[in-house]
């Protein structure tokens, strides 16, 4: 596990995990968790960034009736994800968003089987 | 030479959408990628030190289960994804499961382009190879040499048969039972059935193996 992998475990209490580290329910959560994981890495922001930014997320999400039991945490974590990558500027939000319909549409319109692209 | 059969489901003229937040995961990246801010191939690698750690692994559970129930075998053969929610594995897009069963003449061998379409609820995250454009292309046109990469040698003359996941349907291999396995418990079994065996890539292992 990298300095920034241990980083994770040590300061994301509640993060889903085993004895060994981190355990995912679904493939997206692995990727997103890979995403913060690497950014973070290459200094795009601090880990006291994203656990400070991430207790916001959970605060948000429990204001608006989530009652957080653990099911919802990469849902919290890729709306963090998401506010620090557009909060630094790298991509903004509704350029996200646009390209989220896209992907939506690319797999629509692609016939099985063949690779989904835009 | 093995005959090959490849089973295809016609009249998919799209793909399902994987659900909302795995399109906004998919989004995020692509646009990462694109402004060159992160390496898709560093990510894959972070994710692939959690390969084994990603979905639930019932698949061994539900293999063991029908070697050594018979009634539960049949209704699995029949009806898997009644049989496998009954264990209350479930998938959550609602897709439908089969079964493909291994016998002295037949090895089946599972393949799809998409992940969405890789049974990771009962199987967890799929490999990268699984994934990956020369599996499938290959797994089709040429399965023997393919089972060989993975030492897997079958007798002569048993059959490949390839079958094409879909978004509706996805398969999944029951191998044979190995031999000098005889009053082992569902438990031990289990160790038997490896991921790459319900997959078809490789036979179950044998006793020895674990």
């Amino acid at each position: 596990m990298s300095e920034a992998q241990q980083n994770i475990c040590l300061n994301m209490p509640l993060l889903p995990k085993d004895e060994e580290g981190p355990v995912f329910s679904e493939p997206w959560q692995a990727q997103a968790f890979a995403m913060a994981v690497k950014l973070c890495e290459d200094g795009y922001f601090t880990w006291q960034e994203w656990v400070e930014e991430f207790s916001q997320q959970i605060k948000k999400a429990q204001a608006a009736g989530d009652p957080d039991l653990g099911d919802t945490y990469y849902l919290h974590w890729i709306n963090c994800l998401e506010e620090m990558v557009a909060a630094k500027k790298m991509v903004s939000l509704g350029d996200m968003q646009l390209r989220k319909e896209q992907w939506r549409q690319a797999y629509i319109d692609t016939p099985h089987g063949e690779p989904v692209l835009l | 030479m093995g005959q090959k059969e490849h089973k295809h489901h016609h009249g998919h003229d799209h793909t399902e959408p994987p659900k909302d937040p795995a399109l906004r995961v998919k989004a995020l990246e692509s646009l990462l990628v694109e402004k060159g801010l992160v390496d898709p191939a560093a990510i894959d690698e972070i994710v692939e030190i959690y390969e084994t750690k990603v979905g639930p692994r019932n698949g061994a559970k539900v293999i063991a289960k029908a070697w050594t129930d018979a009634e539960f075998k049949d209704w699995l053969l029949d009806d898997a994804t009644a049989a496998i929610a009954s264990l209350g594995y479930t998938g959550r897009q609602g897709e439908h499961m089969k079964i493909v069963e291994n016998t002295d003449d037949i090895h089946n061998v599972v393949v799809c382009t998409l992940c969405s379409c890789y049974p990771w609820t009962v199987l967890g995250l799929p490999p990268v190879w699984y994934k990956s454009a020369p599996y499938r292309a290959r797994v089709v046109s040429d399965p023997k040499s393919v089972l060989a990469e993975f030492g897997t040698e079958l007798p002569a003359g048993k059959k490949i048969k390839v079958w094409d996941s879909t978004s509706e349907m996805r398969f999944l291999v029951m191998p044979q039972r190995p031999e000098g396995t005889d009053g082992w418990t569902e438990e031990q079994l289990e160790e038997l059935v490896s991921r790459n065996s319900m997959i078809g890539v490789e036979e179950a292992l044998n006793p020895g193996e674990v």
